[in-house]
């Protein structure tokens, strides 16, 4: 029994892993695909292709908007039907290119075999160059372009490369998939990372509830020539969030509205590592992702995990793994924590998607609020050593400033609250609205001094 | 086909204020059933009229006074009655019960805006108005007859009692290893401090309650009892004495840790319990009354909202 | 016996008198001196402080009308003309009169038009819904339905209908302090001058959604066909993003555009008679024909 875990707070959902044994398989392609502008935290990209043009599968089609922001390419090859406001699976309206798929022919140098590439390439900024034009993002769910990441500003170091494999979401198993199945493409991304950060300390973090993506990591470190330790960790959730696994890894704790490296820590998620295996070793962009198909209210042969190119819309990947099970009242794209309800299922997926998942109406839908028992159950679950209670409370009065003191800009968005609270109080809904407010007073103060410090120049 | 949309979490934890009184309930079960044991029927008739009139008042005042949907169904009516029932003394006429059970209520719980809101324990609301509006029913500690005979039992007062009678050191000489399995004499709940305490570690491994207010009563009452039992043994009882007799346990595992009325971080139940402990020792060293647990649970009920204030749970990446 | 009392009686009052004076030095110390009018127009202003005018409060407007100078940036939209007549004439500014205005919702897809294909479970506010996703219905750009409006509403005007799914306005006690336009995630709600005997005329739709789109999502709402653009001869209506607007300024409540709007998206309210759209399209028929001739 792995003792490593985060100090504060922290929730025990059932990890209901049903899709842990289906091995993944490749998604075929279908007729026509929708490749969203905004798959990556900060400004969207913009389509540089026009309609009518021919696209070869792994050409870029958007380039950055922005610093923070990241490459688009074809996931197949056929031609631009239309550019154009399309819904994303919360239904608001985002700029997708419209691909009617022709064929699956890709652009030239990228290497398509399977052999395993060991040899790193030497230079630093050579190796972000190419994980940058291939568009590659973090898969852990925040999509942070992973270029900016690996290239901390000058004078801050990183000590510790985190891999973060614990998988701690309910139902998913596609971290846990590509860990057993691409193990030795993710060492050596991890690898290449840990070249990029200058050669620091690289831990594999992996939940114990996993024991086989345990042993398979051992064995490919083991086999491979890096420097990389795999740490068990204890399940327990919000294990993945980055500032715990900070805290598990290396008891360190990131200040309030501090940044990873300011600990000196890069975390990134094992899915990104294969993406960066696959950019750098092979010249292949992130045209590719795993997702899973699972669910309480799905047989377990109907379970699945799939590669998937990145624009085929979800109804697609639905239908053809046997159509949205007859008791599902609630679609989710993500783990059931803090995965994103599915408000429009022909929307298309992005590179960030990691599952389709479906829940019963018993499992899912929330319980007639009640008043508060103060039972405390909040303020104990919470990985950031906030009090739900008093901030709901807070909220409903309207005090920004007791907000702002009692850190409510903090909150992760992890769930734990709501979760656990028996009262069934929307906690986290409120939560993150207050978390809003703050953070809009710390925005307008900060600018404020801004304002103030140029007038005095 | 529309399917349901919503903020995150997505799933529940199997907990809901139903649930949680439910294991508070389960938990009070085997004190209760001791006490039925041992005082008979008019015990369980008191429990009856307590927990009725509870549940039927909160039901009523939701419904015509607040007109809002009946809380009754969460249980907390039902927990409030058996704690009230369990502090009476088992000789307690039923309309006095009854009375008992308005004020706990009507008075500590609902006009607070009901559970959750109120600030002091109902249940010890009850029992001191009745303590002090009635102490003639309130101090009768005469032993009724039960299912078990208990032809060893003093009657006419509890052991606390005792120590101004007997004096201190006769009445340490009356705690042995039985006074742990069954203490006669006394409010009706207080009679088995096994009992109790099962039910207690029930709570904690259910998660129901943490275990830091209680620990810290029991470590405040044997710490004071302690230095003023080594200083003059003559006029102070002993820790063991002060720890087995009267409320201490059932106020410590059941009324001190109420969620309402108890303070939400670790480090505040603590103090909160320190505090509880120091002035029940207070109130039956130099007190007028031979017993405190209830006065002392209420006082520092009150100082709740001020320990919230300035103790809170430690936050990540703030030292 | 009797010198106690005395004495008790001569030390009181020579306490109090000392204090007295100790307490008029002191007030006379510490005397802020404000300008008189400031009270004398918080006195005639409503004292809702509901900051419908842009400022925190009644005084804070005062405060800063005194200050202006002139009436240009300051109307207290609760007490409307009347109140800012009074206010003009305290400072001695000329008025500035200003038409009285409403609260529009512009949005008329009522459950019975807009087919649900979500059911929200969360927090019943537009705050929350609105930030986790685009509404129940196809339209994206629609009331949400949680009635964050209703409860902005200091003065009670504003209440949901369980039936349509829409907040209705109690025009009588709707005084345009703007507050449910800032409450509203969707920006549906917009203060429109009042009109004559209180008509007027408004497109009560913000999709933007191309025709078809729209259209599939809410019965109700504009298609952006132009329709109404090309019917009014007073060239009031524009159309952006899709969607139809009316200057109120110029509208001269024709209604000419209500009756050709293929969809009942725009809305005349308050008008004496029902709107007969035979005759009033036989009558842009008509108009047309002597045009073309």
């Amino acid at each position: 029994m792995s003792k490593i875990t985060f100090a504060i707070g922290g929730v025990h959902p059932d990890d209901a892993k049903l899709s842990r044994n289906c091995a993944i398989e490749v998604l075929p392609l279908p007729q026509t695909m929708y490749v969203s502008m905004a798959q990556h935290l900060g400004a969207p990209a913009k389509p540089i292709v026009a309609v009518g043009d021919k696209v070869k599968t792994g050409q870029v089609i958007a380039e950055p908007g922005g610093f923070i922001s990241a490459f688009v390419h074809s996931p197949a090859s056929g031609t631009v039907k239309s550019i154009g406001p399309r819904k994303d699976l919360a239904g608001n309206p985002v700029t997708h290119i419209e691909i009617a798929v022709e064929g699956d022919e890709w652009v030239e140098g990228v290497d398509l075999s399977d052999t395993l590439v060991t040899e790193i390439p030497e230079e630093r900024q050579a190796i972000l160059d190419k994980i940058k034009a291939c568009g590659v993002v973090g898969l852990g769910g925040a999509t942070f372009p992973t270029h900016v990441k690996l290239n901390p500003a000058p004078g801050s170091v990183a000590e510790c490369l985190i891999l973060n494999g614990a998988e701690c979401e309910p139902y998913l198993t596609s971290d846990f998939r590509i860990m057993l199945e691409r193990t030795k493409e993710i060492v050596v991304g991890a690898a290449i990372m840990q070249k990029v950060l200058g050669g620091c300390r690289t831990v594999i973090g992996i939940e114990e509830n996993k024991p086989e993506a345990i042993e398979a990591m051992r064995k490919a470190v083991a086999e491979l020539p890096y420097k990389i330790e795999v740490l068990p960790l204890k399940k327990k959730y919000p294990q993945g969030g980055e500032k715990q696994l900070i805290q598990a890894v290396m008891h360190r704790e990131v200040g309030s509205g501090g940044l990873p490296i300011s600990v000196g820590a890069v975390v990134q998620n094992v899915a990104t590592s294969l993406a960066v295996y696959e950019a750098v070793q092979k010249n292949k962009p992130l045209i590719t992702n795993t997702l899973t198909v699972t669910g309480n209210c799905l047989p377990v042969e109907k379970q699945h995990n799939y590669l998937f190119r990145i624009g085929i819309p979800l109804s697609y990947i639905a239908e053809y793994a046997g159509g949205v099970p007859e008791g599902a009242a609630k679609l989710i794209s993500g783990g059931p924590m803090m995965g994103r309800a599915i408000a429009n299922l022909d929307a298309a997926t992005v590179k960030g998607s990691s599952s389709i998942l479906y829940l019963s109406e018993a499992s899912t839908k929330r319980g007639q609020e009640s008043l508060c028992i103060r039972c405390g159950r909040c303020t104990d679950a919470c990985p950031m050593g906030l009090e739900p209670y008093l901030l709901n409370r807070l909220y409903k009065a309207g005090d920004v400033a007791a907000l702002e003191a009692n850190a409510a800009q903090d909150c992760i968005e992890c769930g734990c609250c709501l979760y656990s609270c028996p009262a069934y109080i929307p906690l986290l809904d409120r939560v993150r609205q207050a978390k809003g407010m703050a953070m809009a007073a710390i925005r307008a103060r900060a600018a404020a001094a801004k304002a103030a410090a140029e007038a005095k120049k | 086909m529309a399917y349901i949309v919503s903020p995150n979490p997505h799933i529940h934890a199997k907990v809901s204020t139903k649930s949680l009184m439910l294991d508070v309930i389960i938990a009070l079960c085997p004190a209760v059933i001791v006490s039925f044991l041992f005082y008979g029927l008019g015990e369980i008739a008191i429990m009856a009229v307590s927990v009725a009139s509870c549940v039927v008042l909160e039901w009523a005042i939701t419904k015509y006074l607040m007109k809002k949907p009946a809380t009754t169904g969460d249980l907390s009516a039902i927990v409030t009655g058996i704690l009230l029932a369990m502090n009476l003394p088992p000789t307690c006429p039923l309309w006095v019960v009854f009375i008992g059970a308005v004020v706990a209520i009507a008075v500590a719980k609902m006009s607070f805006g009901g559970v959750g809101q109120n600030i002091w324990n109902p249940a010890l609301v009850g029992r001191v108005f009745l303590l002090v509006s009635f102490p003639t029913f309130m101090t009768d500690w005469t032993v009724p007859a039960g299912f078990i005979s208990n032809v060893d039992a003093f009657s006419g007062a509890t052991l606390l009692g005792q120590v101004s009678i007997l004096g201190a050191l006769e009445a340490d000489k009356l705690v042995s290893l039985q006074t742990l399995f069954y203490n006669i004499g006394g409010s009706a709940g207080e009679i088995s401090a096994l009992a109790l305490l099962a039910g207690w570690v029930y709570l904690l491994v259910r998660k129901v309650i943490k275990p830091w207010i209680t620990l810290s009563i029991f470590a405040t009452v044997a710490l004071v009892a302690c230095i003023f039992h080594m200083a003059d043994p003559a006029s102070y009882t002993g820790p063991l004495f002060n720890l087995l007799t009267g409320g201490v346990i059932l106020g410590a595992c059941f009324m001190a840790t109420d969620y309402v009325t108890s303070p939400m971080s670790n480090w505040g139940g603590v103090i909160y319990g320190i505090g509880i402990g120091f002035i029940v020792m207070m109130i039956r060293y130099f007190g007028s009354y031979p017993e405190g647990m209830s006065f002392a649970i209420l006082l520092m009920n009150t100082a709740v909202p001020l320990i919230n204030i300035k103790f809170h749970q430690r936050k990540y990446g703030r030292k | 016996m009797n010198q106690i009392v005395i004495w008790t009686i001569v030390i009181l009052a020579g306490l109090g008198l000392l204090l007295a004076v100790v307490l008029y030095l002191v007030a006379l110390k510490f005397k802020v001196e404000e300008d008189p009018r400031i009270e004398q127009i918080e006195k005639t202003l409503p004292g809702a402080n509901c900051g419908g005018c842009g400022y925190a409060g009644c005084h804070a407007f005062a405060d800063s009308a005194v200050k202006a100078s002139d009436l240009s940036a300051h109307f207290c939209p609760v007490g409307g003309n009347e109140v800012m007549k009074k206010v003009s004439e305290i400072l001695g500014y000329a008025m500035v009169e200003k038409a009285p205005q409403v609260a529009v919702v512009r949005c008329n897809g009522s459950c019975a038009v807009r087919p649900v294909v979500n059911i929200y479970d969360g927090e019943k506010s537009c705050r929350v819904k609105a930030a986790l996703y685009s509404g129940d219905t196809g339209c994206p750009f629609g009331c949400l339905g949680c009635g964050d409006c209703v409860n902005a509403c200091e003065f009670g005007a504003l209440s949901m209908n369980p039936e349509t799914g829409l907040p209705v306005l109690d025009e009588s006690k709707c005084v345009a302090c703007g507050k449910c336009v800032k409450a509203c995630p969707k920006k549906l709600i917009e203060l429109r001058p009042k009109g004559p005997r209180g008509m007027r005329e408004a497109v009560l739709c913000r999709n933007e959604d191309k025709g078809p789109v729209a259209k599939k999502a809410c019965a109700n709402a504009c298609i952006g066909c132009g329709i109404c653009v090309k019917t009014c001869t007073h060239d009031a209506i524009t159309l952006e993003n899709n969607i139809a607007y009316i200057d109120p300024a110029k509208c001269k409540l024709c209604r000419e555009c209500e009756a050709m709007c293929p969809t009942g998206a725009i809305h005349g309210v308050n008008f004496p008679k029902e709107l007969d759209k035979a005759a009033v399209k036989e009558r842009i028929a008509k108009r047309k024909e002597v045009s073309n001739e």
